[in-house]
């Protein structure tokens, strides 16, 4: 092998690298955190909302799900302008994961309402339970119970398709290894370092979702 | 700049093939992959098991355009030089291997432990086990996730065009480049994608649900 790794001039853009990593993950909580607020808009209309409402949410949901992020993207970015709707690289890249994350979201969100059980909550008032706690102890819990894994999942899909929002040139990982590897040509250095680092973030997210998994959302069975 | 005209349009639209083309080669590479994933994940061998636990966390756990990165940039270490062709194929199928390799996993695992004992009772060894017990019944299973999965992968090509092969995506900015009318190109583009996409979410969907009734 006559190839020379050279991780130098990797390891000394460290700082560019920290500031890409920090910005993927604000990029993707933003992201999650509307897309959240959508999704939850989008379930509310699906479940209870008019015929035609559900119809537009539905046609929404498959026009996201069978089309590529990239083109999505391309769409908001290059296509909005023409319609007069100007933006940037990084809002663009918000919104465009905002619209990819809750075509998902609705559908699972979707699952956690329908999980509610109305005897259930004829039963809680039966025992004579206040509101709060029905809707905290009988609507609530389970509810998250049932979309946890799907939801935790589902953002750590979104932190790894957000590398494609490079391809518009937002500020995020992907972007930054961009420019390290056409100041220092040293390709596959970068993109390896990178591609451990976006690892080691979802690995830091399996494990602490699942540890608020254990110890908060099981519950206790009965012996 | 010129304007766009309808030979465009044929250009973009014949650039399918090699999206089509380029999901076909990553799903019979991927299956491969995903076969011996799959083994290795359920098999007898600790180690194995977690080579493929392994193996399928790390794609898993990175982005596509990653993998396709290093596809790209991985075999110029050994001083093989890839066209952006064979490293999506490469990066693909291996994408591929690890998340069909899961599914498959769950499907076998889904089987009953009991038609495995039955099976080596009557004398069958490994081989004859899966292919004639297990897989027969763990390939109904495993049908609509997989048919899923092939939409996710036709999407994930789009990401080749990031490394430069000519498929529908890259086509379509070839295009634009030219005549910039994003709207229309990236409009078109993604009708192509979703009306490849969306027969088989429904039918992914559909034999997922005849599944579950056939199950109760």
């Amino acid at each position: 092998m006559s190839y020379q790794f050279d991780f130098q001039d990797v390891f000394a853009a460290w700082p560019e690298l920290a500031w890409g990593a920090l910005h993927t993950l604000v990029l993707s909580g933003i992201a999650m955190a509307i897309g959240m607020v959508v999704a939850v808009a989008g379930a509310l209309g699906k479940t209870s909302g008019p015929r035609p409402v559900r119809i537009v949410i539905d046609a929404y949901i498959e026009l996201i799900r069978n089309t590529p992020f990239l083109i999505q993207i391309f769409m908001i970015f290059f296509g909005l302008p023409s319609l007069g709707i100007r933006l940037s690289s990084n809002t663009a890249a918000v919104i465009a994961l905002v619209i990819n994350v809750s075509a998902y979201g609705i559908e699972i969100i979707r699952a956690g309402i329908e999980s509610i059980n109305a005897g259930q909550i004829e039963a809680g008032k039966a025992l004579g339970l206040r509101p709060l706690q029905i809707f905290r102890l009988i609507v609530l819990k389970p509810a998250i119970q049932a979309i946890y894994p799907s939801l935790t999942s589902q953002f750590i899909l979104l932190l790894l398709n957000s590398s494609v929002c490079s391809a518009i040139a937002a500020t995020e990982l992907t972007a930054a290894a961009g420019d390290i590897q056409s100041r220092t040509f040293r390709s596959f250095e970068v993109y390896f370092v990178i591609t451990c680092m976006y690892f080691v973030m979802s690995a830091f997210f399996w494990a602490v979702f699942g540890v608020i998994e254990k110890n908060f959302l099981r519950t206790p069975v009965e012996r | 700049m010129r304007e766009l005209g309808s030979g465009d349009l044929f250009y973009i639209i014949g650039a399918i093939r090699w999206t089509l083309l380029l999901s076909l080669v990553a799903f019979a590479g991927g299956a491969a992959g995903g076969v011996l994933v799959a083994l290795a994940r359920s098999g007898r061998f600790r180690w194995l098991r977690l080579v493929a636990a392994g193996f399928i966390k790390i794609f898993q756990g990175t982005p596509l355009l990653m993998q396709l990165f290093l596809a790209f940039f991985a075999p110029g270490i050994f001083g093989i030089s890839v066209d952006p062709w064979a490293a999506a194929a490469l990066g693909l199928s291996l994408h591929a291997s690890a998340f069909l390799g899961e599914i498959w996993r769950g499907a076998i695992g889904v089987v009953p432990a009991g038609q495995t004992e039955a099976a080596t009772a009557l004398g069958l060894r490994y081989w004859p086990v899966m292919a004639l017990v297990i897989a027969p019944q763990a390939v109904r299973i495993a049908i609509p996730p997989t048919v899923g999965f092939l939409v996710q992968l036709i999407k994930g090509t789009s990401l080749a065009s990031i490394i430069g092969f000519v498929e529908l995506t890259r086509a379509a900015q070839i295009v634009n480049n030219a005549t910039f009318h994003p709207f229309t190109i990236f409009g078109i583009v993604a009708l192509a994608y979703f009306c490849v996409c969306w027969p088989l979410s429904v039918l992914s969907r559909r034999m997922e649900r005849r599944l579950s009734v056939a199950r109760r």
